[in-house]
């Protein structure tokens, strides 16, 4: 498909900039309304209206917020460890971009369709926890740091059930590359042999991105706002960026794993007309309304109760399913490359 | 049995979604909100806002300085002095309300002999200056012509309950 100056080292390295500009556009863009559709979500469950009066419907609202966060003073507090600090909602905001890289948006349009993808968005989100407990530690402040314990012993507990949750849909694409595991649902959504796994996979999700009900590392009501509460300004809004970058990038993974990615949910003339790209972010935006519908529902888990979700249910929830997965597919000869 | 009823129900995440059910109604139910510079609630007859000072039909004004107001303000907001005036009727030369102090209780509307002082329907009179809200007899008279259709029917409409 490259000829001529896009073929060229140069050309390459042009091409790829331009694709990155035009998958982190609109992600940013898309985060932006996120922070929208959340108050708006939020809202409309309490009866009341949310932002309506910065532009047509409160849409320029986003901006609004980001132009007021831009003028606002940062605040790095005495004793804080000052480039820590600083550079802990970098790492957050900047993880949460970097996971985009592999993840594909129709048929081969990845910025980088490696074999490896999955790997490499566990090794991506699994890094997620450093901006976290940087930020508690960096602020030296109490609440700070609980607040990064909590999400250090909460991350990794649930990431231990994500795992075992990923490689079940693994084992029945055989392959770790995105693209494949899209295209290994042609026939049938993972979303319905393996229902339960998403389940599990969707509430580690809201785990693994601090939100609701399992929101502990933020903990308004104990700590404050937990490991971001030295934080103002610019680098205050990096973390709530990320944060929100993060949930994208957890419902495009659901998306990916269980909900067949760009393919079309009907598939048959109308429907397959309508460009991959489309889909994906229709299935993505029904994930992100229902992280931030159980938001809206369910009160705060006890950290206990979380820990023991984590490590006494889905623990062995999904490590029975992956067995019992592997299994149906050796009996029945459905395994892939086999 | 009652465990793995229980077990069966926490698994399919029943409770859950039994609350997720009553959310989801409510998201598409119609907000409760009014849209407040543009929408207002209707008020009652009763509805105790900015003060004013009333006039008869002729012009002439009702206060009689009889201070019944003044005495009852629980808040002591109102301030007033009187002297008779040349045709030898009592009338006041000051009538103060600072209404930074008033606490909207409406003892001063009850008390006073001549429907005088009433509290009106208007309840967006904030100032930028504190200075501004320390009303003086001029401003509640004003206030008094601007409202008067609408006090001399509100207190036609509360009359049968008073």
């Amino acid at each position: 498909m490259a000829t001529g100056f896009f073929a060229t080292d140069f050309g390459i390295l042009i091409l790829t900039l331009l694709k990155a500009l035009a998958l982190i556009v609109p992600l940013l863009i898309g985060v932006a309304y996120l922070t929208y559709a959340e108050r708006k979500v939020l809202a409309a469950v309490q009866l009341r209206r949310g932002p309506n009066v910065t532009g047509p419907f409160g849409l320029w609202q986003p901006f609004a917020d980001a132009i007021k966060m831009l003028f606002k003073e940062t605040i790095i507090p005495d004793g804080s460890n000052r480039y820590l600090f600083l550079f802990a909602p970098v790492i957050t905001f900047g993880l949460a971009i970097i996971a985009w890289a592999v993840i594909p948006v129709n048929d081969h349009w990845a910025i980088a369709n490696i074999n490896v993808g999955m790997l490499y968005l566990f090794a991506i989100s699994s890094l997620g926890v450093y901006g976290v407990i940087i930020a508690g530690w960096a602020s030296n402040s109490k609440f700070a740091f609980l607040g990064a314990m909590r999400s250090a012993a909460q991350m990794v507990s649930y990431e231990v059930s994500i795992g075992l949750v990923i490689l079940s849909v693994l084992v029945c694409t055989g392959s770790l590359n995105l693209n494949a595991i899209v295209l290994a649902q042609r026939n049938i959504w993972f979303a319905i042999p393996l229902l339960p796994m998403l389940v599990v996979f969707f509430i580690s999700g809201l785990a693994e991105t601090n939100r609701a009900p399992f929101d502990l590392p933020e903990g308004e009501s104990e700590i404050v706002a937990g490991f971001f509460v030295e934080y103002s300004a610019m680098s205050f809004a990096l973390f709530f960026l990320g944060e929100y970058a993060n949930m994208i990038l957890m419902s495009g993974m659901t998306t990916i794993l269980f909900l067949g990615g760009w393919l079309s949910p009907i598939p048959f003339i109308p429907f397959t007309w309508v460009p991959g790209p489309i889909w994906f972010i229709l299935k993505v935006a029904v994930c992100l309304f229902v992280f931030l519908w159980v938001r809206a529902t369910l009160p705060r888990f006890r950290y206990d109760q979380l820990m023991q979700l984590g490590w006494k249910v889905f623990l062995p929830l999904s490590l029975g399913w992956l067995v019992l997965t592997a299994s149906a597919l050796e009996i029945f000869g459905w395994l892939p490359h086999a | 049995m009652p465990l793995l009823d229980r077990t069966a129900r926490s698994f399919l995440l029943l409770e859950i979604l039994s609350g997720m059910a009553i959310t989801l109604r409510y998201f598409f139910k119609r907000k409760a909100t009014l849209n407040y510079p543009y929408e207002k609630n209707a008020i009652s007859p009763r509805f105790k806002g900015e003060h004013a000072l009333r006039r008869y039909p002729n012009g002439e004004e009702r206060c009689i300085a009889c201070k019944l107001c003044e005495a009852i303000c629980p808040a002591q907001a109102i301030t007033i002095e009187a002297e008779p005036r040349d045709d030898g009727s009592r009338r006041t030369t000051r009538y103060d309300i600072d209404m930074t102090k008033c606490i909207y209780c409406g003892l001063c509307e009850e008390a006073c002999p001549v429907d005088a002082i009433v509290e009106g329907p208007n309840f967006e009179f904030a100032t930028e200056t504190r200075e501004e809200l320390l009303y003086d007899k001029q401003k509640l008279l004003d206030n008094g012509d601007r409202w008067e259709p609408e006090l001399a029917k509100r207190l036609e409409l509360d009359a049968p309950y008073r």
